[in-house]
């Protein structure tokens, strides 16, 4: 029973980091209608910018492993990565705004090797220590054990994506993003700047890939330039697992890849854990092609 | 998904140039390339002059997951490199070593050996330090007889391939067993924990000869979990081994995983002791693992606070070149590079028959890793030291022969 709830508690939090990282690809999708693979390189971004916050924080004297800290550096690698991922966007996606999705898919692909290899020449190729930000302590229940950087995992995820559907659901630039989602040039029409509509999606999807790399290198302090890959596509999974295109369908995603994968990890199958993800992956596409929680589009002929 | 027409990737045919995608890619390639390449530059001696270098070749991990053990290895062997070449290298001509980059990645080495064979028409191999490369490569260096010295490689199938394959390390079985004997005989652990790295034979490898011998003294498995390589959370199956109450845990990986590993055993209150293989020595284990990694136990080929006069003056200048101590693989590689110039300079040729019968016939070569023969399987013989992490530094705990 003890061991149950434990794997429980190991798969939320595993699953709350590849809900973060989901959102950004079905954010993306959802308004340009394409998987921005540098996605997973610019939460590899988030990571190696704490990272170095963090160590700069050492070095000018602040006190480091109090909650504010390790706040002011999550917030600051978000910030980057916002940045970054609009940055991204005006750079390489949008001068090929009226190209077709393939051009620009293998774009994405390009910037993700770049970002890559860019990565391994500034940062080296080495794993590196991803220090305490936050601080780290155990707590025992009865037998059950629980390291409170997953708890902080947990709650700042909770946070985010709360702040995320506020952000959709009941402001201007939220509306906007749902009316250039359900249509582009219908929304230009009414008078909604999509090009900055678009800019503000990356922007709120990279400063959640930043946080889901932030969170990722307290889970596993060793950060390294190819580390987005394999959540990356992990997340990727989730998203497509609950829908592309579907804010819920993502976060929801995310937490069932994350209680399957620590369910199979934790038994004789481990070694299974990717097949089984992948084979879920199919079924459900099989019978509900867009995803649990995606809506059926009828393709205009 | 219907495409709206060809994409229009290469050639743009409005505007008669390149497209920005194209220029993207390229760049993207470019990077690509810029980052897997390392040249190795001629210490010392330089070719200006008209004597014709002899060339070296070297696979290994430079990038990727393992890129500390491929670094690490890198540098010794480039200090011996320099220091052959500074002494005047083989009479006046100097060696050069290209080194090419596996990045971590299984199904890569072979080609790369390929072309250093066929294109640089390399004398002799630096193989990778990871079993499961060099094992690929080694196929290929001794389809063309070209002799192959392992730093790292522990799995005993690699010099099996065949007469042109050697190592300058101890094996796989020698390491699970010494661990099993040590586990049984000094911690007097019965039930223990076996934690795999399924896709790595490596860590397959240590784990089989590590139960064998284990079963064989009267111990038994508490419990067997695997993951596969670059997984980041090990909770899952930590959880289940702790269920299973082991009196301590083996889990033969290399560093990355097992800093990890450490943290999250502690984590989940674990306190068992944790035994691991070679390739746990590195800086990093105690970076990662932190408070996590004090008292973890596992086997070295070459231990830094070593007293003997060659291994503290190899540690002095390694530490003086780059800036930081060197590791176990580091003082392997250099033992390596050496031993090759050695075996050359024995043979009197760069023929690679004549190379290959004096690597063959080395005996009681004195290397910074202690005094090495190599015998009929074309394997090291050496002892095996075993140390503990205590207040983030290697202890000594005690030494086996074999």
């Amino acid at each position: 029973m003890t061991e149950l709830l434990q794997q429980v508690i190991n798969g939320l939090s595993m699953g709350a980091i590849y809900a973060l990282i989901a959102l950004g690809y079905t954010m993306v999708y959802g308004v340009l209608r394409f998987i921005n693979f540098a996605h997973s390189d610019v939460f590899m971004l988030g990571a190696f910018v704490a990272y170095y916050t963090a160590r700069a924080f050492g070095r000018w004297g602040f006190v480091m492993g109090g909650y504010l800290g390790g706040i002011a550096i999550l917030l600051l690698s978000m910030t980057a990565c916002a940045v970054v991922g609009i940055v991204i966007e005006r750079l390489a996606y949008r001068p090929l705004r009226r190209r077709s999705t393939l051009t620009v898919l293998i774009t994405a692909i390009g910037v993700s090797l770049l970002l890559q290899n860019g990565g391994q020449l500034v940062f080296g190729v080495n794993p590196k220590a991803f220090p305490d930000i936050f601080p780290s302590s155990t707590l025992n229940l009865g037998g059950l054990v629980i390291n409170s950087n997953q708890l902080v995992v947990l709650g700042v995820a909770i946070a985010l994506l709360s702040a995320l559907h506020w952000i959709v659901q009941h402001t201007r630039i939220g509306t906007a993003m749902r009316a250039v989602s359900f249509n582009a040039t219908a929304a230009s029409l009414v008078g909604i700047d999509t090009n900055r509509i678009i800019s503000f999606t990356f922007g709120m999807g990279s400063a959640l890939a930043g946080a889901g790399g932030v969170l990722y290198a307290m889970n596993y302090p060793s950060i390294e330039p190819l580390m987005g890959n394999s959540p990356g596509l992990k997340a990727f999974i989730a998203a497509v697992l609950g829908g592309i295109g579907s804010l819920p369908g993502a976060a929801l995603g995310g937490m069932l890849l994350g209680f399957v994968e620590t369910g199979v990890s934790g038994t004789r199958w481990s070694t299974f854990r990717d097949a089984i993800a992948f084979a879920i992956l199919i079924g459900i596409l099989l019978f509900r092609p867009a995803g649990l929680l995606g809506r059926n589009r009828v393709e205009k002929v | 998904m219907i495409w709206k027409g060809w994409p229009e990737l290469g050639f743009d045919r409005h505007s008669r140039r390149y497209s920005r995608i194209t220029w993207l890619l390229f760049a993207g390639c470019y990077l690509s390339l810029v980052g897997c390449r390392q040249e190795s530059k001629t210490g010392g001696l330089a070719t200006t002059n008209n004597v014709e270098s002899i060339r070296i070749g070297e696979f290994s991990s430079l990038t990727g997951p393992l890129a500390g053990l491929g670094q690490y290895t890198h540098m010794g062997v480039q200090l011996a490199l320099e220091e052959i070449n500074a002494a005047g290298g083989l009479e006046g001509r100097p060696f050069e070593v290209l080194a090419e980059d596996t990045g971590s990645k299984a199904g890569t080495a072979a080609p790369l050996v390929r072309k250093l064979i066929a294109r640089d028409h390399v004398v002799a191999l630096i193989g990778e330090g990871a079993s499961g490369r060099c094992l690929e490569g080694a196929y290929v260096a001794q389809g063309a007889g070209i002799p192959l010295v392992s730093p790292a490689a522990t799995d005993p199938q690699v010099t099996a391939v065949g007469d042109c394959i050697f190592r300058v390390c101890y094996t796989d079985p020698f390491q699970g067993t010494v661990m099993a004997k040590f586990a049984r005989e000094q911690l007097k652990a019965k039930r223990i924990g076996l934690l795999v790295d399924a896709s790595s034979s490596y860590s397959v490898g240590l784990v089989d000869f590590f139960k064998k011998r284990l079963l064989a003294d009267g111990g038994e498995v508490a419990g067997e979990q695997r993951y596969n390589a670059g997984d980041k959370d090990f909770r899952a199956q930590l959880t289940a081994l702790k269920a299973t109450h082991p009196e301590a845990i083996f889990a033969p990986c290399y560093f990355g995983d097992a800093g990890l590993i450490l943290r999250q055993a502690r984590e989940l209150g674990l306190t068992t002791p944790m035994l691991g293989g070679d390739g746990w020595e590195a800086p990093e284990l105690v970076e990662i693992a932190g408070l996590a990694a004090e008292g973890a136990l596992f086997p070295v080929h070459f231990s830094v606070s070593s007293t003997v006069e060659s291994s503290r003056h190899f540690v002095e200048q390694f530490t003086q070149r780059f800036h930081k101590p060197p590791t176990g693989v580091s003082a392997l590689g250099y033992d390596t590079m050496k031993l090759i110039a050695d075996s050359i300079r024995r043979a009197g040729s760069t023929d690679k028959t004549a190379v290959r019968e004096a690597l063959r016939s080395t005996k009681n070569w004195t290397g910074v890793t202690g005094v090495l023969t190599l015998d009929e399987e074309r394997n090291a013989r050496k002892p095996a030291t075993i140390v503990r992490v205590e207040q983030g530094r290697l202890v000594f705990v005690t030494i086996v022969e074999p």
